[in-house]
């Protein structure tokens, strides 16, 4: 076991514990964000710099401190190391950066997004951004298309992390799709609009950190923090059958794996299960799920009860614009 | 005329074939460095003090010292070839006209490191770099010098030249096995290092061209020799690929020391500055250092001479000095646009960002449209400091030193020439009318 101090806080962990699971051991404000980091995808990591941390003396046995930010998401922590995670004013002007960088060619679709309430680079940038946007630019634009059956790609919140490769690299059996060009040209895309169908392509969507993947069952149907999310079971024979249930009233809206603490899904979730059984006679509901209410928009709104859509709303779907949004096939 | 190393054979005729290479005292140092044991090999490049040519001068005997021989898996010796840093055409040179001294630095570094299969990664644009560099491979075999049992010692060694496709991040080590891998060129997230885990995951080790053709001469006149020219940081010679407004742009070897007064007024090299002009600024090592203007690149701020050398370009950090870098010595006169060569740069970087970090893949791309609008005259005076701004936040928070290499010529530009973005802002008529010789003639060439 080493010891390290991270904010000011001493812990012990295992030899070749990375600085972010370190953090992640005692949760809370000392833990760094993560947009590309995923621990059960391997060679996740390294790409946002969200996770930036400064390491103050190096270790025991040589104490200088690192010359560069590190990210703390693909650094090991040492004996006796010590780092600053938002006790450095370099790291939080440096994460300043990171949600800018992050948000320059970002749409601002956050209203009509299906993400928004989950989204992990809305979070980003409330946690760590400026309130205001320096770049009036031109952002880049795609069009919004269907890669599959299931899942519609708006390349334009891409905020390229690499989950989703990793996900059809080590989880299906065959990866059709991937990064194309380079720089800022790069966009995720099927390889000659091969469609995406693969017993387990459907995690993509839980791994994606924005609404860049989102799953064409439940496109604009409704907004997260109107559902109830239920963890629920069944028997099911490619995967662990765990999952969420996010109804309303009796209707399941959709079906998620289940995502800890720090946002990560642990047991991935097969597409059946995803996409095959939404009556809720088909699961054995264990109960109502813990969420953290940490997220912008899902603040105060996990209630007991589900909070119902105002009508004024709904009146406002009934155009036929709205119509052509609709996502399911 | 100072000490050649690597170009003292350069004029003799037909030096580009096998025959006249070996006769000319070629592939000497092969057959004595094959009586050596390895790290004997290396102990020499220790001892001569060379630092790596390709931009960072990491010393080359102590990365060699640090491949892991001992797991008993293959190791590779990569050389990068991939030349692609503006200003920089030095490595192009030498495989163009003496490929033979390459393919000798090859076999005796292979050696020293253990190698068996050895790569040669060329920029996918030098296509007829790479006919002359396999013939040259496919007549050293011939001669023995390549192949199975080299000259009866029992070492066996293959060579093989992998193109790129052409993209600049390829340069970059790890970028470049990933490439020589057949994947995507992205760089890896280090450590590891190259010298642990590298192509395929074996210890490898990466040089460039230049640091791998000076190998035979340290071999055959020991390290020692060459530890004696140059400077005491910085030993030997190094190739310089001078160009912009000079009077002789080329490639030149200078032992390192040189004052850079006289490397760009001497006959014997760039000869002054072309057409009458003065000079206004100078790119010391690549497209990538920081830009200084004409008084502090000819003397330190401490008022030094400044010297062509890894540790008298660097005086003064980046507040003041430079860096030695590839070599890419870019001269401009009084009447070159700083913010034009600026927004040049900051469109290359942002051409050639490959991606994957976040900084540098949108701060390339903003700082090219924010140097943009300012050299096209919708600039306001704040977007300097935003771009000031921007850079900063690139610097040191990439995975790679790409992002730095896009952040470094913003700086020094807005550092150095800070009157002239102002001049840019304010005078925005002047700034549009003012003749690059580009505008007009692309608009006469329409009509
Ligand atoms: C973006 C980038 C491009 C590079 N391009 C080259 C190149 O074209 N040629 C080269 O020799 N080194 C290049 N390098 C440096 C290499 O990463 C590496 O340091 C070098 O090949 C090591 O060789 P040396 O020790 O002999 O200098 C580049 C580095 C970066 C970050
Ligand atoms: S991905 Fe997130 S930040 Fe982007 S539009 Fe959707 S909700 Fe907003
Ligand atoms: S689509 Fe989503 S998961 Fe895939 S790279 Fe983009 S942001 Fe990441
Ligand atoms: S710094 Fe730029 S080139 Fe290097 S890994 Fe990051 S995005 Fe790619
Ligand atoms: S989470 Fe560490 S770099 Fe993205």
């Amino acid at each position: 076991m080493i010891k390290v101090t991270i904010d000011n806080i001493e812990i012990e962990v295992a030899e070749g514990t990375t600085i972010m699971n370190a953090a992640r051991q005692v949760g809370g404000k000392i833990v760094p964000p993560a947009m590309c980091y995923y621990t059960s995808l391997k060679g996740s990591g390294g790409k946002c710099r969200a996770c930036l941390v400064k390491v103050a003396q190096g270790s025991a046995k040589d104490p200088r401190p690192m010359p560069k930010l590190v990210a703390s998401c693909c650094t090991n922590a040492q004996d006796g190391m010590v780092v600053q995670n938002i006790t450095s004013p370099d790291v939080v002007e440096a994460r300043r950066g990171i949600v800018e960088m992050l948000l320059v060619n970002h749409p601002l679709d956050c209203p009509i997004c299906d993400q928004a309430g989950e989204c992990e680079l809305q979070n980003f940038a409330f946690d760590h951004g400026l309130e205001k946007t320096r770049s009036d630019f031109h952002r880049r634009e795609f069009d919004p298309i269907d890669i599959g059956p299931h899942i519609k790609l708006h390349m334009t919140r891409c905020i390229l992390c690499y989950r989703c490769t990793m996900v059809a690299d080590q989880l299906t059996e065959e990866r059709v799709h991937g990064i194309l060009w380079r720089g800022e040209k790069s966009e995720i895309s099927t390889y000659i609009q091969k469609a995406v169908e693969n017993d387990f392509s459907g995690n993509m969507i839980d791994v994606c950190p924005v609404g860049a993947l989102t799953d064409r069952h439940f496109r604009f149907r409704n907004r997260v923090w109107y559902l109830n999310p239920m963890d629920a079971h069944r028997d099911c024979k490619k995967c662990s059958g765990k999952v969420v249930l996010w109804l309303r009233g009796e209707e399941v809206y959709r079906v998620t794996g289940r995502k800890d603490e720090v946002g990560e899904v642990k047991e991935f979730i097969c597409n059946e299960c995803r996409w095959d059984h939404f009556d809720v006679k088909d699961w054995k509901v264990e109960g109502p799920r813990e969420m953290e209410k940490w997220s912008v928009i899902t603040a105060n709104k996990y209630s007991d009860e589900a909070v119902e859509l105002p009508d004024e709303l709904y009146s406002k779907l009934n155009n036929e614009k709205w119509n052509e949004f609709e996502g399911v096939t | 005329m100072s000490k050649k190393i690597l170009l003292d054979k350069i004029n003799i005729e037909g030096i580009k074939s096998f025959d006249v290479y070996r006769a000319n005292g070629g592939y000497a140092s092969v057959e004595k460095a094959l009586k050596m044991a390895p790290n004997d090999v290396i102990e020499e490049v220790k001892k001569s003090g060379l630092r790596g040519r390709g931009g960072a001068g990491f010393p080359t005997g102590m990365k060699w010292s640090f491949l892991d021989k001992k797991s008993g898996r293959p190791k590779y010796l990569v050389c990068n070839a991939d030349e692609s840093e503006p200003g920089t055409f030095k490595d192009r040179y030498l495989m163009e006209f003496i490929p033979h001294l390459l393919i000798e630095g090859m076999i005796v570094s292979s050696f020293a490191l253990e190698a068996n299969l050895s790569f040669i990664y060329v920029r996918g644009e030098f296509r007829w770099i790479i006919k002359i560099l396999e013939q040259a491979i496919a007549e050293a075999k011939r001669a023995g010098f390549l192949g199975k049992n080299i000259l009866g010692t029992g070492y066996d060694l293959e060579l093989v030249v992998q193109t790129g496709a052409g993209a600049y991040i390829c340069g970059e080590e790890t970028a470049l096995l990933e490439s020589l891998e057949g994947k995507r060129g992205l760089p890896r997230i280090k450590p590891p290092f190259p010298a642990v885990v590298g192509l395929y995951g074996m210890p490898t080790v990466v040089n460039n061209v230049e640091s791998i053709a000076v190998v035979p001469w340290i071999v055959l006149n020991s390290g020692e020799e060459y530890a004696k020219v140059g400077t005491a940081k910085s030993a030997g010679t190094k190739l310089i690929s001078a160009c912009g407004n000079i009077n002789k742009p080329g490639v030149y070897e200078i032992e390192l020391g040189l004052p850079v007064e006289e490397f760009i007024f001497s006959e014997e090299y760039c000869g002054g500055i072309a057409n009458g002009k003065r000079m206004k600024a100078v790119v010391a090592g690549g497209s990538s250092v920081p830009i200084l203007p004409t008084e502090l690149i000819l003397k330190t701020a401490a008022g030094e001479n400044r010297l062509m050398s890894y540790e008298s370009l660097s005086d003064g950090g980046f507040a003041t000095g430079t860096m030695l870098g590839s070599g890419g010595f870019i001269v401009y006169d009084e009447d070159q646009c700083i913010v034009r060569n600026t927004w040049n740069f900051a469109r290359f970087y942002h051409h050639e960002s490959c991606g994957q970090c976040s900084p540098c893949r949108e701060g390339t791309g903003w700082m090219e449209r924010i140097l943009h609008s300012i050299e096209n005259g919708h600039g306001k005076m704040s977007d300097i400091d935003l771009l000031w701004d921007v850079q900063r936040k690139i610097e040191g928070n990439t995975i790679c030193p790409l992002g730095d290499a896009a952040a470094w010529p913003v700086a020094s530009a807005i550092r150095h020439f800070r009157e002239e973005f102002e001049w840019h802002v304010m005078e925005p008529k002047e700034c549009m009318n003012r003749n690059y010789g580009l505008r007009e003639k692309s608009i006469m060439s329409i009509a």
